[in-house]
Parts: structure tokens; C-alpha cells; sequence
């Protein structure tokens, strides 16, 4: 296993190889982040009848460069009671994973150039889920870090909401992504493709059937902190959240990283579940159509994430904790036991899978007495008066 | 509705891909704009009389009345051989900053003689002190009976007309009763105008070409008033 790049020996040819593969996901990852957020704006001012930014470049696209720009000439402060080491090191840490999460994703098939076997992604670690899931958790501490090194309550506030989410959703990420590892046999990102490949109903979305992919994306949205998970920020409520002290080319550092995760996770969840660069070819230049097959799968994906952020509000924090963890971890672990018996057997799926229903119904009945109980509970708190009056319609003074 | 209800997390979603079809509502402002309503407050015109002469006879009452103490008035006895404005005295010195000014047209309401009016153009971004105190010089009306159009300032086709209509839709005499009743002399330009309706109902606007904004966006009639969107 590992990077076919290698079996020949580390020469020249595969050192120039590797830069070239560095310096191209680097570039196209800027440039895609910059095209993201003005595909985010446009879409989400048609969705609410505006225009949306049209006037640095043609239809606007410049408007990041130009945002970018400006950020770049602003003032960089400091606050005077924040840490300053860590102040200056939690952008990094937001940005520096963004950018290799997307290392291990297979933008395109395998090309061969000077007899050397290349695969079209930076890299193929026999691990590359566990790299991603890594990352993933890396960049909670961008977030936390930021909130607490600025030594303000606001982006503390923030901070705190931030790790305990990503924190939260990330057991349900990683359930979900079990199951993929399950019928995929190998954590390697393009072993996850090449088990997906040819047939569209080979791609794991339809395999383990939908439910691991709507919770690997409904978690990596609010791994991401992407609206409506977007709690960390919350503008109404925290005045900018996490990111609050931050200006300038730190400020961009963060908002570049939010918006390369989108990409990224798109990426990651095309990999994942939709087959990757998986698509039908053509006998002309046909290295180019894996390409854009990751590419039109990506940028749906973007295009529902976008979507996703102009339909619904921001959540409640209780709600955020309950369907983290009442919901979608539940539902995730269950599902991993169904995918792992019917790898088994078919007697081992559906018994599995019966038995999981039968433990929801308990499940729910539980939670609903536990309700009532609490009710009634407060409802004596309040009124005084003992039950077996109650009952007779009487009220104690 | 019942088991319906269940659905509306995604009604969400349909409602926000239907707008995409939608018109957008988004005006591009400098190149395209609203039209003004016709009673609109903008800069100030000093009128003349049709022979050329001034109206403003230095009587300082709008200068009285500004809430906003924006203008300044001198002014100063008209020389018999070459008289300025037909009486005794004129405006000698005449200056509106615009720093200050808040286009009450309380001025235009103080004026004995109309000589003091506003058009409808508010767009103008100067930028210097000096070009904020409009003088006599910029105020007056020029031989066609127009406002001056000044570098700094966005006029717009229409907008240099109906400068004194606001003064002629309401009472000059202060009773109600008359409204719609010629007061007035005649301008520079235009002859003695007829009287613009205003709450009495006694508008005429197939005379006056005014369109209410309300009968504007009733009827769709076009509000484009040039530049090119893109």
C-alpha cells in the first residue's frame, strides 16, 4: 500500500513531482477559496432577490481580492491582556489544517508522467482518514485558542461554544466515517475511491445506505462552524464570537480557513460517500474527466452547503448539544453495528438493525416519561398544592 | 396541515431556491435611480423675474427663519441706472451652506416674493468648505430659467424642472382656502405658472407633468432615469 510515487526510490523526478503537486493544491486551493466566497455571496443574494457583489471584476469576482486587500492594509492589533504567543499562533492553527485536510483528498485519477505513477492528489497516506480526522480536531484548537488567548469575554464565550460543538460532533463524524472504513477495508483515501469506483451504486452513499452520509454531513457542517452550527460566531449574540479581537491579516487568516473548509469538506464528503472523481470518461484527454466529475460533485456540494446557510437560523445551544448527542451520535453508533453485521451476515444486519429499533422505542418512551416526570415536578414546584387535591380541581393558597 | 407540518423543514429550503428565479429587487443606485417624488426637497434656486431680474429683495427673512441658521443674506439699495431687481433693494449678498442646511424649505415658505426655491437635486458630494457655501453667484438661476448644474453635483433629465413647485402647491396667502390660486409672478423661463394641486385635490398634472410617486408605482411606469445597469 501507500503511494505508488515511491516504490521506484526517491529520486529527482519525484522530488520535482511532489513540489509540483504542493505548489498546485496550494494555489488552487487559494484561488478556490477566493472563488468560494464570491460563489457563497451570489448564491445566497439570489436566494434573498439581491445581486450581490458585481463591481470589482467582471460579475464581481474580484471582490474577494479586493476584500483580501483591504484586510491586508488594516491595522493588526493586539489586546493589550491577550496572550500574545498564542494570539498569534491560534489563525495558524485554524488555517494549517484546512489546508492539508485537503492534501489526502483524490482530486483525479492516477496519470502516469516520466514512468512515474502519479496519483492526482499531494498525498496517499496508508492512513488518511485518521490524518483528516486528526486535522479536523487540530483546528478545534484554532478556535479555542483564539477565543481564549484574546483575553475578552465575548470570544471566550465563543471559544467555549466552539470546542464543546466540534468536540460534540466529531463522535458522530467519526461513527460515520467508521462505516466507510467498514466496507472499504482500508483507511487510505484512495483505496476509500478505488472500493467506490466504476458503478454509481457502488458509491458508499447508496451502499451503507443514506444515513451515515446525512450524519457525516449535517456533523461536518457543524464541524465547520458553518451556519446553522454557526454558535462559535453567532453575531447576534457575541458581537463576532471567537474572532472578535481579530483584525487584519489575522482576521483573514480565520475567514480564509471557514471558507476552505467548506471546500474541503465538500471534497472530503465526495470522497467519502459519492465516489470521489468516480464518473463516466471519455477516450479524449482522459485524465481530465476524473477531475471534473470531484469538481461538479464539490461544487454541488458547496452549492447545498451555501443553500443550507440561507434557509435556516442559527440554532439554540441546547438544540446543538441535543442533536449532537441525543440524535445524531445514537443514530450513527447504531448504524455502525447495522453496516458491521450485514458485513457479517444478513441475519446479523437485520437482527442488528430490528434490535436498534426496538432500543429507539425504549429509548423514546423513557425520554417521554422522564419529561412528564420533570412536568409534574415543576409543576409542584410551582403550585403547592398536594396531588390528591390537585386532582379534585382544588388550588392549595 | 397535521402530518404536513412535519415537512416544514424542507418548505424552508423550497422557499429559498424559489427566490432564485425571482426578479431581483436590488437597485443599482448611482446608474439607476428612483424617481423623486414631486415635491422633493433639493438644492436652491434663486428665481428671476421674466425680464431677467431678480426676485430676492435682500429682505433677510428666510435668513430669519432658518432653523438651521445656514443662510446669510446682506442686502444693499439697487443703483437707479442699473437696478438689479425691481424695487428698492436686492440680495447683495446671498450664501446657503449646505454643511448645515437640512432643506426644510421653511426659507422658500418666508419668502415675500418666490424668490427663494428648491429643486429636486440632493445628490451633490463636495469636497472642500468652500464648495459647500453655495453664493449668490451659484444659486441664481441661469438665463434660461435653470439651475446652475455645478461640477460636484448629479443632476438627472427632469430634475431642474419644477423648481418652485412645492411653493406652488401649497398657500402662500397661509389660509387653505387658497390653494390652487395663482400668487405668484412669473419666472424666468416659464411665464407665470399655473398652480400645482396639493392636499385640495386640485392637481393638474397633464399641465404640470408630474407624476406622484404613488401613481408611478401603481401603474410601472418606467423609473429608469439613465445609465446603463449591469
Amino acid at each position: 500500500m501507500g503511494d505508488p510515487l515511491f516504490t521506484k526510490g526517491f529520486g529527482l523526478a519525484v522530488l520535482i513531482v511532489v513540489l509540483v503537486k504542493v505548489l498546485l493544491a496550494f494555489a488552487a486551493l487559494l484561488v478556490g477559496t477566493m472563488m468560494m466566497i464570491w460563489f457563497e455571496r451570489k448564491v445566497i443574494s439570489d436566494m434573498q432577490n439581491r445581486i450581490g457583489p458585481n463591481r470589482a471584476g467582471p460579475f464581481g469576482l474580484l471582490q474577494s481580492l479586493a476584500d483580501g486587500t483591504k484586510l491586508f492594509f488594516k491595522e493588526d492589533l493586539l489586546p493589550e491582556r491577550a496572550d500574545r504567543f498564542v494570539f498569534r499562533l491560534a489563525p495558524l492553527l485554524s488555517v494549517v489544517p484546512a489546508f492539508l485536510i485537503f492534501t489526502v483528498v483524490p482530486v483525479g485519477g492516477v496519470v502516469t508522467i516520466a514512468g512515474h505513477t502519479v496519483e492526482l492528489q499531494v498525498a496517499d497516506p496508508p492512513m488518511g482518514i485518521l490524518f483528516l480526522l486528526a486535522l479536523s480536531s487540530v483546528a478545534v484548537y484554532g478556535t479555542m485558542l483564539a477565543g481564549w488567548s484574546s483575553g475578552s469575554k465575548y470570544p471566550l464565550l465563543g471559544s467555549v461554544r466552539a470546542s464543546a460543538q466540534m468536540i460534540s460532533y466529531e463522535a458522530a463524524i467519526g461513527l460515520a466515517v467508521v462505516t466507510v472504513v467498514l466496507e472499504s477495508h482500508s483507511l487510505s483515501t484512495r483505496s476509500i475511491i478505488g472500493s467506490q469506483a466504476t458503478q454509481f451504486w457502488h458509491w458508499n452513499v447508496i451502499r451503507l445506505g443514506i444515513v451515515p452520509f446525512v450524519i457525516f454531513f449535517i456533523a461536518s457542517t457543524a464541524e465547520m462552524n458553518r451556519p446553522p452550527f454557526d454558535l462559535a460566531e453567532g453575531e447576534s449574540e457575541l458581537g463576532g464570537g471567537f474572532n472578535t479581537e481579530y483584525s487584519s491579516l489575522r482576521f483573514a487568516l480565520f475567514y480564509l480557513a471557514e471558507f476552505m473548509n467548506t471546500i474541503t469538506m465538500s471534497g472530503v464528503a465526495v470522497t467519502l460517500f459519492f465516489g470521489g472523481p468516480d464518473g463516466p470518461g471519455f477516450h479524449v484527454v482522459r485524465w481530465l474527466w476524473p477531475i471534473l466529475w470531484f469538481l461538479g460533485k464539490t461544487v454541488i456540494f458547496c452549492y447545498v452547503q451555501v443553500w443550507i446557510r440561507a434557509s435556516l437560523p442559527r440554532m439554540r445551544y441546547d438544540q446543538l448539544m441535543d442533536l449532537g448527542w441525543k440524535v445524531l451520535i445514537p443514530i450513527s453508533l447504531w448504524w455502525l453495528l447495522v453496516v458491521a453485521g450485514f458485513i457479517h451476515s444478513k441475519d446479523w444486519g437485520f437482527s442488528l438493525f430490528g434490535a436498534g429499533l426496538v432500543a429507539a422505542l425504549f429509548l423514546a418512551q423513557s425520554i417521554r416519561v422522564g419529561r412528564e416526570r420533570r412536568l409534574t415536578m415543576s409543576a409542584a414546584w410551582q403550585d403547592p398544592t398536594p396531588p390528591s387535591l390537585r386532582a379534585a380541581g382544588k388550588r392549595g393558597s | 396541515m397535521g402530518f404536513l407540518d412535519n415537512f416544514d423543514f424542507f418548505k424552508g429550503f423550497a422557499l429559498t431556491i424559489k427566490q432564485v428565479a425571482e426578479p431581483r429587487v436590488t437597485r443599482q443606485y448611482p446608474a439607476e435611480k428612483q424617481p423623486k417624488p414631486p415635491r422633493v426637497h433639493g438644492r436652491h434656486v434663486l428665481n428671476r423675474y421674466e425680464d431677467g431680474m431678480e426676485k430676492c429683495i435682500g429682505c433677510e427673512l428666510c435668513a430669519a427663519v432658518c432653523p438651521a441658521d445656514c443662510i446669510y443674506v446682506r442686502g444693499a439699495d439697487n443703483l437707479p441706472d442699473a437696478p438689479v431687481s425691481p424695487g428698492e433693494r436686492y440680495g447683495f449678498v446671498y450664501e446657503i451652506n449646505y454643511l448645515r442646511c437640512i432643506h426644510c424649505d421653511l426659507c422658500v415658505e418666508a419668502c415675500p416674493t418666490e424668490a427663494i426655491t428648491e429643486s429636486k437635486m440632493f445628490e451633490f458630494s463636495f469636497t472642500s468648505r468652500a464648495d459647500a457655501i453655495y453664493t449668490k453667484a451659484e444659486l441664481v438661476v441661469d438665463d434660461e430659467g435653470k439651475p446652475q448644474k455645478l461640477p460636484w453635483e448629479d443632476w438627472r433629465e427632469g430634475e431642474d424642472l419644477h423648481t418652485s413647485g412645492w411653493m406652488r402647491a401649497t398657500s402662500p396667502a397661509g389660509a387653505a382656502s387658497y390653494e390652487g390660486e395663482v400668487q405668484w409672478s412669473g419666472e424666468l423661463g416659464y411665464g407665470l405658472r399655473a398652480a400645482e394641486g396639493g392636499q385640495s385635490g386640485k392637481r393638474d398634472d397633464a399641465v404640470t407633468g408630474n407624476i406622484s410617486i404613488r401613481t408611478a408605482s401603481r401603474n410601472k411606469i418606467p423609473i429608469r432615469l439613465g445609465g446603463k445597469v449591469r
